[in-house]
């Protein structure tokens, strides 16, 4: 039993890398949750498109999925390029018109 | 090693010694892009958060490079290390009112939500262990450049096309909200 789980720990397979997104997306999910600030929101959900991206790859190397699972993260990361683009600019926007980035002070209707 | 023909096996004791290599590899990495993370999810000062995250995105392009996706960690690094995060750097140097005052933030509802993503941590690593997954042994390959190119020309083509077409329609979006200054109201 220990020498099987110690050979387990020497030889990264898919459940390391799976192990290693999972925690990366509940980090990520910490950061969308209890932040106030926006750009802080943003950074969260880069995180976790992240690790979606690190089990497409994985499952790309150890399963049958081949090339197309890093076909898939590219086209991911080509989103979150123009997610974050578009992301910033209303950001931006905001800033303008409220002169704050909290997302609690971000209302328009009364009460 | 000279006088070793290229295309020799390598012997055991080799292949082991690459093993426990790419091993020392994994863990090192691992360490780097959950420890930035971490220190980015829990870091009071913006700033700091977003350059903890340009380490965490680092980090995962070298796991890509472990797993054997070489033009995918370089299309991350250029991606996020050089564009996404500078434009986050942008979006915090545009957004703060003072230099320095206004760069801590706050967390809200710090209880729950630790409460809430340790919950998915926990289920999500549970189903990782115990899913019986159907994997195959991998093979050693060199570079998926050629063979990437042929499969984004090939069956590909269409949402190649159709993702050029998103970004130019994300270009123009961020261009035309973030130039015009209508009345405020």
């Amino acid at each position: 039993m220990e020498s099987t789980f110690l050979q387990w720990l020497a030889e990264p397979g898919l459940t390391h890398y799976l192990m290693v997104s999972a925690i990366l997306f509940s980090l990520g999910l910490l950061a969308v949750i209890s932040r106030k600030n926006v750009i802080m929101v943003l950074m969260g959900v880069e995180l976790i498109l992240n690790s979606a991206n690190l089990n497409f790859i994985a499952f790309s190397r150890f399963t049958e999925l081949a090339l197309d699972g890093q076909m898939i993260a590219l086209f991911v990361i080509i989103i979150a390029a123009a997610e974050a683009a578009v992301a910033l600019a209303i950001v931006l926007n905001i800033y303008n018109r409220f002169k704050t980035i909290n997302l609690n002070e971000i209302s328009l209707m009364k009460g | 090693m000279p006088g070793k023909p290229a295309n020799d096996k390598p012997t055991y004791d080799e292949a082991n010694r690459l093993m426990e290599l790419s091993a020392i590899l994994f863990y090192a990495f691992t360490v780097l892009t959950v420890g930035s993370a971490a220190y980015m999810v829990f870091s009071k000062n913006i700033v700091h958060a977003a350059f903890a995250l340009i380490f965490s995105l680092s980090g995962v392009a070298a796991l890509y490079v472990l797993l054997y996706a070489d033009f995918v960690a370089a299309t991350q690094i250029l991606v996020y290390v050089g564009g996404i995060l500078i434009l986050i750097l942008f979006g915090i140097m545009l957004t703060t009112l003072d230099f320095t005052e206004n760069l801590k933030t706050v967390t809200v509802n710090m209880l729950p939500a630790s409460l809430l993503s340790g919950a998915v941590a926990v289920l999500l690593l549970y189903v990782f262990f115990a899913a019986e997954w159907t994997t195959i042994v991998p093979a050693d390959r060199d570079g998926t450049m050629y063979d990437l190119g042929m499969m984004l020309m090939n069956e590909y083509l269409l949402p190649f096309q159709i993702a050029g077409v998103l970004l130019l329609v994300a270009i123009i979006g961020a261009l035309l909200m973030s130039t015009r200054h209508k009345n405020e109201p």
